[in-house]
C-alpha cells in the first residue's frame, strides 16, 4: 500500500528495526556502552509514552510523573534490601504501589485545573521528593544500591544485558500498543474530549472526572513499571530521580518529540538521549580545527541550546519531530 | 521565648521574600494572562549580578544598585524576545515555553560564572546585631531586608492604587481591548510589568544571596513556595500575594524551626529525628494541597477572574 | 393544561451587588416552544446557567419532568433527557462533525469504561451520529474537522450535539446568534420540523424567529418575568412593548 509510506512511517519503522537491532550490533562489536545507553533510552521512552497518555492526549500537565519511576524503582529496592528479591513478589508489589498512588494524588488533583493542576501536582511530586530524602533507612539523599536484580525462574536472567534489553523493549512495544488501543477506544474519545472541552463534555453527558481519574492512574501504573526497569538497570536508586526537574525532562521528550502522537514520546527519548550523547563530541570534533581549544568548552556547554531550541518547538513545532515528520507528506 | 520571637522574625523575613517573588508572578499572570516557570531563573540571575558587581565595586549597596538595573533590563528584553511570541496561547504553552527558558538560564549561569556556587560578603556596617529586646540580638542585615521588602510593598502598593500607571496596569487587566483601544500603548506595559515583575524577583535574590550561597538551581525551589503563596492568596491578588508569603515565611520557618521538638513529644527521639526534616519540608505543600482541595480559588480571589 | 416538563420556581441569583434573576417562576408545557426573550442584561445568560447546571441559585426550586433538579450536576441533567446548545459555540474544534457528534451518541450508550475497540469504526456510534448530522443539514460534511467549518454550520453542529443525546427536551440559547439571513431561514425550518417531537424551551433575540415558531412566549426584564402567554397577546401588551420591542422597534426591527 503506497499509503503506508509516509516520511513519518518510514523513519518510525528505521527507528525500530535499529533498536530491535541494538543487542545484535553489540554482540558483533563487543560495544557494550551503547546497549546500556539504548536500555536507557528504550526505558525512558515507555516512561515517556505513558505520560503522553495524560499529557497529550489528555492535556493533564503533570509536573509530578517522574515521582511513579521512583515508587516502582524503590518499591524494588526496598524489597531487595529487606531479602525479597524474587521478582514475582517485586514487581506486581511496585506496579500496584504506583497504581495506589496516582489513585491517591489523581483523586486530589483532578479535583483542580488548568495551572493549579500543574501546581498541585508539582507540590506532590516536592512532597514525594522530601519524603524520599528522609528515608534513612534505605539511603536518603545518598540513594540505595541494589545488589541483585529482580529474580525470576531460569532461564529468565536479568542480569543478562540481552534478555533485559529485549524484555525492556517488548514492554516498550507493548505500552506503545496498549496507548494506541486506549486513546482511540470509547474511553480514549472521552479523555481526547475532555482535554479539547471538557464543559462540552458534562453538556452532553459526561462525569469525566472518574474517566480523567482512571487515565491517570493508568499512566502511573505504566510509569512505576518503568521504574522497575530502571531500577534494574541502574541497579540504583535515589530520590533525585523523583525531582520535578525529571518529570521536566519526560514532559521535554514528550513535546520535542510530538504530544498527542503514537509515536512522538518515543522519537523525543531517542532524540534527547541521544543527542546528549553524541552534540558534545561532534561539537569537539567539528570545531576542533577552527577554534582549537575553544571547542573543547562549547561542546561542555552544549545544553545551553536546548532551552531556546525547546522553546523554538513551542513557539513554531507544536506537533514536535513527529508533526515536522507528518508535514513531509504529499497528500 | 526569644528563640521563637527570632523565628518568628525570620519567617517574616523569609516571607516577606517570598512575597517580592509572588508579587512579581501574579501581576504578571493578572495582566497577561501569563504563566512565568522562569521567573526563579531572574530571581537566580538578580543573585549572580549581585555576586558579580558586589565585587567589582567593592560596595555592596552600589553593586546591589547595579545588580537590580541588570535584571531589570534582562526581563524586559527577556520579554521581548521571548515572552511576546507566547501571549495569546493556552497555559500549557506558556509553562513549556518558559521551562525552556529555565534549562537555558540554568546552562547560561554555568557558562558564565561557573558551576561552584558563589558567596555575597557583607560589608562590615551590615554585618552586625542589633538588641531588639533584652536577650534578643537580630542581625542587622535580616532588618535592613525587612524594612526594604516593606518599603517596595508599599511602593507597590501607590504605584498600582494611586498612579496613572497603575491605573493603566488595571484597566489592562480587566479588558485588554478596551485599554489598547483608549490609545494604551499595550505592548510597551506589558514589557513594563514584566520589567517590574524581573526587578522583584531580582531584588528577591540579591537580597537572599549573602544569608545563603548563590547557585544554580536556586530559582526553583523558592520559585515552588512563590507558586504556592499565589495559589494560596489568590492569582492575580497582590493583598492575597502578601497576607499568603507572610504566612508561607513563617509556617514554614517555625515549622523547619520547631517540628522536631514537637514530635519529639510526640514520638521516639529516631522516629523524629527520621521524619521531622522530611515533614518540614513536605508541610508547605500539603498545605498548599489542602487549599487547592477546599477552596480552589484562594483565600483572597480576585473577583471575576 | 398539559402537564409542564419544565418548572422553575421562583429563582433568585445574586452575583455581589447584582441581581441576576429575581424570583423566576416559570413553566414548559410537554410538546411545547417556549421562547424567551428580553433585552441585553435581562439576565438570560444566568438563567440558562442554572438551567443547565453551571450555576447554583441562591434561592428556588428547578423540577424537570417532576423531579427536583436544582442541585444536579449538569451532566446529570443530560443524562436526564434535558439537552442544550451553547451562545458561544462550544465544540471539539480538532475532530471532525462526525467525531463531535459520535461523542455526544456515546455519552448516552452506557459507561465508557471499553479501552480496546476503535471508537470511530463502532457502527453503533456512528450511524445514529450520521443520521443526526442529516437531520440537521449536514449530511456530507461529516469528516470535516469543526474549525474548518463556517459560523454557520457551527450553529446547525450546535444542535446536532444536543440532538444526539436523545433529549425530552431541548435547551437552546441562541442558536441563531450571527447567521446571515439565508442561514436563519434554514434554521427556522429545522427549528419547526424538530419541534413536533421535543419540547423546546429558545432564547431568543432574533424576533421573526421567536414569533414564527413560539407557541408560548415570557419577557424576562432585570431578572423577572414580566410576561408570559401566547404571541399575540405578548406582542400586545403594553409593558412589553415599552421595555423591549419598544427598542427592537426604535432600532428598525432587526436585532443587532
Amino acid at each position: 500500500m503506497n499509503t503506508w509510506f509516509t516520511p513519518r512511517n518510514v523513519v518510525v519503522a528505521i527507528l525500530l528495526v535499529f533498536l530491535a537491532l541494538v543487542p545484535v550490533y553489540s554482540a558483533f562489536t563487543g560495544n557494550t556502552f551503547l546497549m546500556t545507553l539504548f536500555t536507557r533510552i528504550v526505558i525512558l521512552a515507555m516512561a515517556a509514552t505513558s505520560l503522553n497518555l495524560i499529557l497529550g492526549y489528555g492535556g493533564m500537565v503533570s509536573f509530578g510523573h517522574a515521582v511513579y519511576l521512583g515508587i516502582g524503582g524503590y518499591a524494588i529496592g526496598i524489597m531487595a534490601q529487606e531479602g525479597i528479591g524474587s521478582g514475582f513478589i517485586q514487581w506486581p508489589v511496585a506496579i500496584a504501589a504506583s497504581a495506589l498512588f496516582a489513585l491517591a494524588v489523581g483523586a486530589l488533583s483532578l479535583r483542580t485545573r488548568g495551572l493549579y493542576f500543574i501546581m498541585i501536582t508539582l507540590a506532590f511530586a516536592q512532597l514525594v521528593y522530601y519524603f524520599g530524602v528522609g528515608l534513612d533507612r534505605y539511603g536518603a539523599d545518598d540513594g540505595l544500591n541494589i545488589y541483585r536484580r529482580s529474580q525470576f525462574f531460569e532461564p529468565i536472567n536479568l542480569s543478562n544485558r540481552t534478555q533485559f534489553y529485549y524484555c525492556c523493549f517488548v514492554l516498550l512495544i507493548a505500552s506503545i500498543y496498549l496507548t494506541w488501543r486506549i486513546v482511540n477506544s470509547r474511553f480514549g474519545m472521552v479523555i481526547q474530549g475532555a482535554r479539547s472541552n471538557d464543559r462540552r463534555m458534562q453538556a452532553i453527558g459526561f462525569p469525566t472526572y472518574r474517566y480523567r481519574l482512571t487515565c491517570f492512574v493508568i499512566a502511573g501504573t505504566i510509569c512505576g513499571l518503568a521504574g522497575v526497569l530502571l531500577a534494574n538497570h541502574t541497579e540504583f536508586v535515589s530520590p533525585a530521580m523523583m525531582h520535578w526537574t525529571r518529570s521536566g525532562d519526560l514532559i521535554v521528550m514528550v513535546v520535542l518529540g510530538g504530544m498527542a502522537s503514537t509515536f512522538g514520546p518515543l522519537i523525543g527519548a531517542i532524540t534527547l538521549l541521544v543527542l546528549e550523547e553524541t552534540l558534545p563530541v561532534l561539537i569537539k570534533f567539528v570545531a576542533t580545527p577552527f577554534v582549537g581549544a575553544a571547542a573543547s568548552r562549547a561542546a561542555e556547554y552544549w545544553q545551553i541550546v536546548l532551552g531556546p531550541l525547546f522553546l523554538l518547538v513551542v513557539l513554531f513545532a507544536r506537533g514536535g519531530i513527529n508533526g515536522l515528520l507528518e508535514s513531509l507528506r504529499r497528500d | 521565648m526569644l528563640l521563637v520571637l527570632e523565628q518568628c522574625l525570620n519567617g517574616l523575613q523569609f516571607g516577606l521574600l517570598l512575597f517580592l517573588l509572588a508579587a512579581g508572578l501574579t501581576l504578571i499572570f493578572g495582566i497577561m494572562d501569563f504563566v512565568n516557570l522562569a521567573h526563579g531563573s531572574l530571581y537566580m540571575i538578580g543573585a549572580y549580578f549581585a555576586a558579580t558587581f558586589v565585587a567589582w565595586t567593592g560596595s555592596f549597596v552600589g553593586g546591589a544598585v547595579l545588580a537590580l538595573g541588570a535584571t531589570l533590563l534582562i526581563g524586559m528584553l527577556l520579554e521581548v524576545v521571548a515572552i511576546r511570541p507566547l501571549y495569546g496561547r493556552d497555559h500549557l504553552d506558556h509553562v513549556l515555553g518558559t521551562f525552556g527558558l529555565v534549562l537555558f538560564f540554568n546552562e547560561l549561569v554555568r557558562m558564565v560564572w561557573g558551576p561552584a556556587g558563589l558567596r555575597v560578603p557583607l560589608p562590615d556596617w551590615l554585618n552586625t546585631s542589633v538588641p531588639l529586646l533584652p536577650g534578643l540580638f537580630y542581625p542587622t542585615y535580616r532588618i535592613a531586608i525587612i524594612v526594604t521588602a516593606l518599603a517596595v510593598a508599599l511602593l507597590l502598593y501607590v504605584l498600582v492604587m494611586r498612579t496613572r500607571l497603575g491605573m493603566l496596569i488595571r484597566a489592562g487587566a480587566s479588558n485588554r481591548e478596551m485599554a489598547g483601544a483608549l490609545g494604551v500603548n499595550i505592548k510597551l506595559l506589558y514589557t513594563l510589568v514584566f520589567g517590574l515583575g524581573a526587578a522583584l524577583a531580582g531584588l528577591a535574590g540579591l537580597m537572599q544571596a549573602p544569608i545563603s550561597t548563590v547557585q544554580i538551581g536556586m530559582g526553583e525551589n523558592v520559585l515552588i513556595l512563590a507558586f504556592v503563596v499565589i495559589i494560596i492568596g489568590g492569582i492575580g491578588s497582590i493583598r492575597g500575594a502578601f497576607i499568603a508569603a507572610i504566612l508561607v515565611g513563617l509556617l514554614d520557618t517555625i515549622g523547619r524551626a520547631f517540628l522536631p521538638d514537637i514530635l519529639r513529644m510526640m514520638m521516639t527521639s529516631r522516629g523524629a529525628a527520621t521524619v521531622a526534616p522530611a515533614l518540614s519540608s513536605m508541610m508547605i505543600y500539603l498545605v498548599m494541597a489542602i487549599v487547592l482541595v477546599v477552596r480552589p480559588q484562594g483565600l483572597f480571589p480576585v473577583a471575576g477572574k | 393544561m398539559t402537564d409542564a416538563l419544565l418548572t422553575i420556581d421562583g429563582l433568585a441569583k445574586r452575583f455581589g451587588g447584582v441581581t441576576a434573576s429575581d424570583g423566576i417562576d416559570l413553566a414548559v408545557s410537554a410538546g411545547e416552544l417556549h421562547a424567551i426573550i428580553g433585552p441585553n442584561g435581562a439576565g438570560k445568560t444566568t438563567l440558562i446557567g442554572q438551567l443547565t447546571g453551571e450555576i447554583v441559585p441562591d434561592a428556588g426550586r428547578i423540577q424537570f419532568d417532576g423531579q427536583d433538579i436544582t442541585a444536579l450536576p449538569a451532566h446529570q441533567r443530560s443524562q436526564r433527557g434535558l439537552a442544550r446548545s451553547f451562545q458561544i459555540t462550544s465544540l471539539f474544534n480538532d475532530f471532525t462533525a462526525l467525531d463531535n457528534v459520535a461523542l455526544a451518541v456515546q455519552a448516552h450508550s452506557g459507561h465508557s469504561f471499553h479501552f480496546w475497540r476503535d471508537a470511530r469504526s463502532d457502527a453503533a456510534l456512528r450511524t445514529p451520529a450520521r443520521e443526526t448530522l442529516a437531520r440537521v443539514g449536514l449530511a456530507g460534511r461529516e469528516n470535516v474537522i469543526v474549525s474548518s467549518m463556517s459560523h454557520g454550520e457551527h450553529r446547525q453542529l450546535e444542535i446536532a450535539m444536543a440532538l444526539a443525546t436523545r433529549p425530552r427536551m431541548l435547551l437552546l440559547d441562541e442558536p441563531m446568534a450571527g447567521m446571515g439571513p439565508e442561514e436563519s431561514v434554514r434554521m427556522i425550518a429545522l427549528l419547526r420540523e424538530l419541534k413536533r417531537d421535543l419540547t423546546i424551551l429558545l432564547i431568543e433575540h432574533d424576533m421573526d424567529a421567536v414569533f414564527a415558531l413560539a407557541d408560548r412566549i415570557s419577557v424576562l426584564v432585570y431578572g423577572r418575568v414580566i410576561a408570559s402567554g401566547e404571541p399575540a397577546a405578548i406582542r400586545a401588551n403594553a409593558e412589553v412593548r415599552k421595555a423591549y420591542l419598544g427598542e427592537q422597534e426604535s432600532s428598525g426591527g432587526h436585532h443587532g
